[in-house]
């Protein structure tokens, strides 16, 4: 395992290309385009403003630059460096701005929600998009780009238009049944749509490709209902988090619940649990090879009580990730933030309990292995795979507090996010044996 | 015996006694007949003497003074005393009466006590038993009611915990609506505020877009008009994708199907066979069995028609049938299975056949079989690590050791030695070569440079000497130059070749000049060769005219020269 030296960044804002070749940062005003292997900096460009949100367009050919305060947008090529373009909202406002899964388009979506503008670069056209819906997950591209699933809010009624990325074309417009949409995710194969209601209610409704319901899903009425949603890769399971701490899942054939997961306090039976793992006392050193320290059962988790009085309770399973080959199942439940729980999928049974020595940050696996990446904010970066884990300190002078971690699509290697810095992490391939 | 009306009534005895005449009754049966009012056959003329005596004595013994006396010589009775006699008698006898009707009553009085009392008895019994039952079915009911009690309670603190969680769950929406409620009370007042802010501010800024130019589609392709075409296509191609989606899903299905249903199937025929293996047995054994025997018949029927009729599976009927017959099987199968654990569990007694101890001993047998072949499994793998184990600790020294382990190195080492000195000066030589390419090269562009300059002046003179004179001097250039020609041809036809595919696209310097008259640019050609100082070789006339017409004249040099550097090089590589 090595690691890069450490290169500043701010606001989090740290995006390789989605060809794996170059890394965009974003220091203050400045984006600082590299290439991966070597680190070099290959570009440097200077926008008008402090970049509040940074994006690679589908063809890593172009990086849109958006600054909120200012209402500015500023696209720069890479192959053309003295390509430019600016977008300017004027007085409507600038709250956040995507790229189409082409590259070739802008959604800015104005303040206050009020509407949202499809920019072209290849005509200069505008289209505009009323009545978008504020909320956790409004807009959804599906995979492959050829749809997008945009939530709606007219009349105090939730609506959702599909539109055909091509030529904007829209293509359905329906009612869902939800009190207060709060999201939507296409599945992976662009079928089928999940959309689900606000935390009042537990609702996930499933929406074919050309509009008809095919299914709802409640679990319970009454109690916060759903947190998080998540589709498996293959798009068979729905993985539903929600505020009871438990996360159920929903097949693709019958939409019916095939499994539940809980995240109890007190981890017991050496049924469920065939590896507990507990990172706290693991030794300080650069390579560690599976040195884990299995617990012996029953195991105390330590739980946080949330204040009953706030809104968002700080309660209920509000991660999921699913691992790029289908196995596996991570979890974080929030009022148990210093365990992450990792559910084997062919099993439907409890694989791993990952407990930290303080809050889990971010964890993501690797898109090519079944290996879990996680970070607490402290200097160590945690690896997880089937058969055994890792705990690696960030070889930096004047300690490196990982706030946040990224995989690279391709290349084996992570990217580490510190307040204001960024470092690379390369494995070593050998590390695949694991 | 005579005839006499005994009468039993103590009441009317008396007279009756007194109305009836004497009768006779012999004296034997005086004594016994005591107690019966005989009347009459008490005194008869024989024995008066003796009747009297009698008389005395039991007068006397009654307490009364005697009758008679035997003293006397008179023979009469005393009257007197006979009549006073008679008087206490009657006297004795009326008391009497008199305390037998007392005690008669007396004895009634206490009779319809006794039944009074009998009366009170029953009936306090008939109310002790109402009111024992009364007891127990008020002990019933209050148990009844302390079961509905305790149950009532625990429904009490149900409801008091659901309520709290209602409760609870009431005030964590509460406390959400809030949230919200605020959230969108400060976005409406940021609303309400820029609102105030656009009213008053004259200065609208537009939206607008900036472009240095316009970049193409990421597909390459132009954009379409939106027309019902290709509304029509998109919605095509929706369903497509959706379809696609659906037959693989159903692909698979059938997939997953059809193994299910062959696995079913195998699972039946082996419970079939399983089981009609025991049919002579059970014949033999047990012929209660006989229905049993009639069922196997039909499964074998059963499995035959379930294989000709495969195909037919697909529909519900066939699938039920399917699934119907193998639970039947498989509940047979688990009676069976049953029946052999108890009998396997009763002493083995030599009665009981061999079909029935058969599978314990097959069983067994293979089991004996299994850890053999695991020993030997083990013994193998152990003799083999011993081997290994031999191998790598050969017991010699280390040296030895050391130039044993990199003896069969040796030889390939030397020899990797020496080609590797063989390449180090190979690589210098190229190095100095490439330096000479490079200088030259770098010496040829100057010289270039300068006869390019000189090139431009001369042909500008000769376009400037041309122009008046063009015919009549260009016949005789022409044959000149086509002598050159001629001899140019032969001399390297490819230059010329060459020359040709580059005038078609010229620079702009070579513009004017094609203009003129090729004929020119030939002989200018045709001179270059002869007006170079440089000799270089055959390869540097090549460098030169592919830079002339070319743009970027040093890449191309270099590229020239290391092709040529490489390709010696190579050709010695595969020499070795």
């Amino acid at each position: 395992m090595n690691f890069s030296e450490v290169f500043k960044q701010s606001n989090q804002l740290c995006k390789v290309s989605p060809d794996g070749k170059y890394l965009a940062t974003c220091v203050q005003y400045r984006l600082v385009v590299r290439d991966v292997s070597t680190l070099q900096i290959m570009h440097l460009y200077t926008c008008l403003d402090q970049i509040s949100h940074m994006e690679w367009s589908s063809d890593s050919l172009f990086i849109l630059c958006a600054m909120y305060k200012r209402g500015l947008v500023q696209v720069w090529s890479l192959e053309q460096p003295d390509w430019h373009c600016k977008i300017d909202e004027g007085s409507i406002g600038l709250v956040s701005s995507r790229w189409s899964p082409d590259g070739r388009h802008i959604l800015n979506t104005t303040e206050f929600h009020l509407r949202i503008t499809v920019w072209s670069l290849c005509t200069k056209a505008v289209s505009y998009i009323k009545y978008p819906k504020a909320c956790q997950k409004g807009i959804d591209f599906s995979r492959d780009g050829s749809y997008m699933a945009l939530a709606e809010r007219r009349d105090c009624k939730d609506f959702v238009s599909i539109f055909v990325c091509d030529d904007w074309h829209l293509l359905r417009h329906f009612e869902t049944e939800t009190q207060d949409l709060a999201g939507l995710e296409w599945s992976p194969n662009g079928c089928v749509l999940a959309v689900w209601d606000s935390c009042l209610e537990y609702k996930v409704l499933l929406y074919s490709l050309d509009g008809r319901l095919l299914s709802t899903y409640s679990a319970y009425e009454w109690s916060l209902g759903v947190k998080s949603v998540s589709w498996s890769p293959s798009s068979q399971f729905l993985a539903i988090g929600s505020y009871d701490e438990k996360v159920r899942i929903i097949n693709h054939i019958t939409w019916k619940k095939i499994a539940q997961f809980e995240h109890p306090a007190t981890v017991e039976s050496t049924k469920a649990v065939s590896q507990v793992t507990n990172f706290v006392s693991l030794i300080n050193s650069l390579l560690l090879p599976h040195l884990d320290e299995i617990c012996s059962l029953p195991v105390q988790i330590p739980v946080v009580k949330p204040d009953p009085d706030r809104a968002n309770p700080k309660i209920g399973v509000s991660v999921l990730a699913f691992s790029s080959d289908n196995h596996y199942l991570a979890t974080k439940n929030d009022n148990m933030a210093s365990a992450v729980w990792v559910w084997n999928m062919q099993k439907m049974s409890l694989e791993a309990v990952l407990e930290q020595t303080s809050a889990v940050r971010c964890f993501q696996w690797d898109p090519r292995h079944p290996r879990l990446a996680l970070c607490t904010g402290n200097t160590k970066l945690y690896l997880w795979s089937p058969g055994g884990c890792v705990a690696v300190q960030v070889p930096t002078e004047g300690g490196f507090q990982v706030h946040s971690l990224n995989w690279h699509c391709s290349d084996n290697s992570l990217i580490l996010l510190g307040k204001e810095q960024l470092c690379l992490c390369y494995m070593e391939t050998d590390e695949e044996d694991k | 015996m005579p005839e006499s009306s005994l009468v039993k009534d103590g009441r009317s005895s008396s007279v009756e006694y007194g109305a009836s005449p004497l009768r006779q009754f012999s004296q034997s049966s005086l004594l016994l007949h005591r107690n019966s009012y005989m009347l009459g056959t008490f005194c008869t003329e024989h024995n008066v003497q003796q009747c009297l005596s009698h008389i005395n004595q039991e007068i006397s013994s009654l307490g009364l003074p005697p009758v008679w006396t035997e003293s006397g010589n008179s023979s009469e009775l005393n009257i007197v005393a006979v009549l006073n006699c008679m008087y206490d008698l009657i006297q004795l006898h009326r008391r009497g009466l008199r305390t037998l009707e007392s005690m008669e009553v007396e004895q009634l009085k206490s009779s319809s006590n006794i039944d009074h009392l009998q009366l009170t008895i029953t009936r306090l019994k008939e109310q002790l038993e109402l009111s024992k039952r009364e007891n127990t079915g008020l002990l019933e009911r209050e148990r009844q009611l302390q079961l509905k009690a305790k149950s009532l309670q625990s429904c009490l603190k149900n409801e008091k915990e659901e309520v709290q969680k209602l409760q609870n769950i009431i005030a964590s929406r509460a406390s959400q609506y809030n949230h919200e409620m605020k959230r969108k009370e400060r976005e409406f007042n940021k609303l309400k505020e820029r609102l105030n802010q656009l009213l008053v501010d004259k200065k609208e800024k537009k939206q607008a877009i900036d472009v240095l130019n316009n970049i193409g589609r990421a597909d390459g392709k132009r954009s379409l008009w939106k027309t019902e075409k290709t509304e029509a296509k998109h919605e095509g191609e929706m369903y497509k994708t959706l379809l696609s989606d659906y037959d693989a899903r159903q692909r698979e299905l059938v997939l997953e199907n059809a193994e299910l249903r062959k696995v079913l199937q195998q699972m039946k025929k082996d419970m079939v066979s399983i089981l009609s293996s025991r049919k002579p047995a059970v014949k033999s054994d047990k012929p209660e069995h006989s229905g049993v025997q009639a069922r196997s018949e039909e499964e074998e029927e059963e499995v035959f028609d379930s294989s000709k009729e495969s195909v037919e599976l697909y529909c519900v009927h066939a699938r039920e049938k399917l699934t119907n017959s193998i639970r039947l099987q498989w509940r047979r199968l688990k009676s069976h299975v049953e029946r052999l654990d108890s009998q396997a569990s009763l002493v083995q007694m030599v009665e009981s056949k061999d079909t029935d101890a058969v599978p314990q001993e097959t069983q067994e047998e293979e089991m004996d079989r299994l850890k053999l072949e695991i020993q030997q499994c083990k013994d193998f793998i152990q003799t083999q690590q011993q081997l290994l184990q031999q191998q790598l600790s050969s017991p010699c020294d280390e040296e030895t050791a050391s130039l044993l382990s990199n003896c069969y190195m040796l030889q390939e080492k030397e020899r990797l030695g020496e080609e590797w000195k063989t390449l180090e000066e190979q690589r210098k030589i190229f190095e100095r070569e490439r330096k000479n390419f490079t200088e030259a090269a770098i010496r040829l562009s100057h010289e270039r440079k300068a006869f390019e300059e000189d090139r431009a002046t001369w042909l500008k003179h000769q376009f400037l000497n041309l122009s008046p004179f063009a015919d009549s001097k260009k016949t005789p250039l022409l044959k000149s130059k086509s002598a050159f020609l001629i001899s140019a041809e032969t001399e390297a036809p490819e230059k010329l070749i060459k020359c040709h595919s580059d005038t078609a696209s010229p620079t702009p310097r070579c513009v004017p000049l094609a203009s003129a008259s090729t004929a020119d640019l030939y002989r200018t050609l045709c001179l270059i060769p002869e007006n170079s100082s440089v000799q270089p070789k055959t390869n540097g006339e090549h460098v030169e005219e592919s830079s002339m017409f070319c743009g970027d004249v040093f890449v191309q040099h270099q590229q020239w020269e290391h092709s040529e550097d490489h390709t010696p090089s190579q050709e010695k590589n595969s020499s070795i």
